[in-house]
């Protein structure tokens, strides 16, 4: 188990690694340079002078040189200065990345707690109209574009119905905490039903299967009541994958939640990282990015060893 | 002699399988409907250019005095914030969508064939690394990097700056950079659909009489792995056409003047106000033609798995 966790953690650090580089070059791809930026308020230099510029922030080096130096300052906690905040990027991050799980654990939870118990009801009576209703809004969540989900809530619950705020995290000047939670509402259903439809299937399938096993014949046999059947012997096996699935898709949540905190003018990861890759805002984009990276690969890392603990025969292979 | 019975034999076993899948395909109401549902869609987009000539409107054409215009006679669906007819870019939009879709399916299929096959063939370190790899791309977090890969400047990576700006490049840079990502699934399937035919004795037989690994690949295992493929492929065309609509709205994907379902709603919180209707149409018609895909799909690994239930 000790060699097993070694491995998946040393195999994260290499994907996080890689990646790191991967995103430096394609941010360097990106339109312009820092020096452009620059230069947009200074229209009387001269081209010498953006050489010399260029070669004091040391641009005219080659790739792979850049990329070292960058990565030494990383290690020492230095991810520069972000060009739109006016503030080191590690400043602009901390608060974005909190506001980011804030929604992210939210719409987890909800989405947990709708799939669970729709999967169990379909899973009862597969072929029934119960089964049929809630297997169509399982494929209508997985094909709805997030994007227009939030639009449609946004029209009926903030601009026809008015009984929720359509953007921000808090009324200016009245942010009381229920105002804060009312600001919520919408940003959390969108994710969470973006990904419960997902969630359903596996789940419903996972019963469907664990309810033909022989040891649910073995309870009825004994004389078990229908409901202990249910609860106790099969929805806890029928878990066990189900809930690696869950929290292997912990990690494809911070899409949506980009999505999500655009439509709503949430200032999380998802939006701060869309803004800068907008307004060039290199170092914050890059950092953004990685810690994305980063999170993902840590709940994936998490997903990973939840399941060998739960099902030993993994970690041997 | 039995060289020709043989031959002879084959396609006609094949055929009829084929006739015996969709014979259960039909008895899938669901995908039978999908279907339907899809080849008005087909037409819908299609209608585009006959309606444009019959009506006489340029779709492009942006006449600001005009900008959202109820339906009427000449815009059956009103006009958007530009004063271009709003029914004709959904049909326009609608043929890039799907195109998109198609194509990026595709070349992300044959990406993902093609790993898949190598890894599961092959097996041992090539096996390793191949998944090792394809682990770390599903690990990452999708749409930021298409984001960047969107904002990437052509003109940067050594191409003229006419085309870096052209429509067209912005066309196909979503069709490769979705294919890029988007591979993994059918990768993982074809993986261990090959795992598990590549020990079967006609395989075997194969390779003992001297096939090439590519010969044998092609003709021994592709042919007896394509019904999942198929399922994997259509599924993963819904995904793709999710992906290029968000990207489009964001701005990354296809840019106006040319139309997609995504980019007609890049003034979305304007027209939430304006003009609801126009905020609900392309929207609308991306869900129901992912959900109609995601049936298909489903009605598919219906017909080709028995053994699936539901």
């Amino acid at each position: 188990m000790g060699g097993y966790i070694l491995r998946r953690a040393v195999q994260a650090l290499v994907v996080l690694l890689v990646m790191s580089f991967i995103i430096y070059s394609l941010i360097g791809l990106m339109p312009g340079d820092p020096i452009d930026v620059m230069l947009s308020t200074m229209p009387n230099i001269t081209p010498e002078q953006v050489a010399q510029m260029r070669h004091v922030y040391g641009l005219d080096q080659p790739l792979l040189l850049r990329y070292w130096h960058w990565l030494g300052a990383a290690l020492r906690g230095d991810f520069g200065f972000s060009r739109l905040h006016a503030e080191p990027v590690l400043v602009v991050l901390g608060p974005a990345l909190a506001q980011t799980c804030r929604l992210m654990l939210a719409s987890f939870t909800l989405s947990v707690v709708l799939s669970l118990s729709l999967g169990v009801v379909a899973a009862l009576r597969p072929g029934s109209w119960r089964d049929a209703l809630i297997g169509f809004f399982a494929f209508a969540g997985i094909s709805v574009p997030v994007f227009w989900l939030a639009l449609v809530l946004i029209l009926v619950f903030a601009v026809w119905l008015h009984w929720l705020p359509a953007s921000g995290i808090a009324t200016v000047g009245a942010g009381g905490f229920g105002d804060q939670l009312r600001h919520l509402v919408l940003p959390v259903v969108t994710l969470a039903l973006a990904i419960t439809g997902q969630f359903i299937r596996f789940v419903r399938a996972s019963m469907i299967e664990t309810l033909r096993m022989d040891h649910i014949r073995t309870a009825r046999a004994k004389g078990a009541g229908e409901r202990r059947v249910v609860l106790v012997h099969a929805f806890r096996n029928a878990l066990i994958p189900v809930v690696t699935v869950m929290a292997l898709s912990f990690g494809g949540l911070f899409s949506g939640a980009l999505i999500t905190e655009t439509m709503f003018a949430q200032p999380g990861m998802g939006k701060m990282i869309y803004d800068a890759i907008l307004g060039n805002d290199y170092n914050l984009a890059l950092t953004g990015l990685l810690f994305a990276t980063l999170v993902t690969l840590l709940s994936n890392l998490v997903a990973d060893l939840a399941y060998a603990w739960l099902d030993p025969r993994i970690a041997l292979r | 002699m039995s060289a020709t019975t043989a031959g002879a034999l084959a396609p006609d076993t094949a055929i009829a399988g084929w006739r015996l899948r969709w014979r259960r395909f039909r008895r899938h109401r669901a995908g039978m409907v999908s279907l339907l549902v899809l080849g008005l869609l087909l037409v819908f987009v299609l209608a585009a250019w006959p309606l444009q000539t019959a009506l006489g409107i340029d779709p492009n054409a942006t006449d600001l005095l005009s900008r959202y215009e109820p339906p009427s006679a000449l815009h059956w669906l009103g006009t958007d914030d530009a004063g271009r007819d709003e029914l004709l870019r959904l049909m326009l939009g609608g043929q890039i969508s799907l195109l998109v879709g198609a194509l990026a399916t595709v070349a992300g299929g044959v990406l993902g064939i093609a790993i898949g096959l190598l890894a599961g063939y092959f097996g041992g370190r090539a096996d390793a690394f191949l998944m090792r790899f394809t682990d770390g791309v599903i690990a990452l977090p999708l749409l930021p990097l298409l984001i960047v890969l969107g904002a990437v400047d052509l003109t940067k990576l050594g191409f003229s700056s006419e085309f870096a700006h052209s429509g067209a490049a912005a066309f196909w840079r979503v069709v490769i950079i979705i294919a890029l990502f988007d591979w993994t699934s059918i990768a993982r399937l074809v993986r261990a659909a090959t795992l598990s035919v590549r020990e079967r004795d006609y395989v075997r037989a194969a390779r003992a009489s001297g096939g090439r690994a590519g010969y044998v690949m092609r003709t021994h295992i592709l042919p007896n792995i394509a019904t999942p493929i198929i399922v994997a492929g259509t599924l993963t065309i819904g995904r793709v056409i999710l992906f290029e609509s968000v990207l489009s709205f964001l701005g990354f994907g296809i840019v106006p003047p040319t139309p997609s379902w995504g980019n007609m709603l890049n003034n979305a919180q304007e027209l939430v106000t304006t003009a609801p209707a126009l905020a609900i149409y392309p929207g609308l018609l991306i869900f129901l033609t992912v959900i109609a895909v995601n049936f298909l799909g489903d009605g598919l690994q219906h017909a080709f798995d028995p053994r699936s239930e539901g």
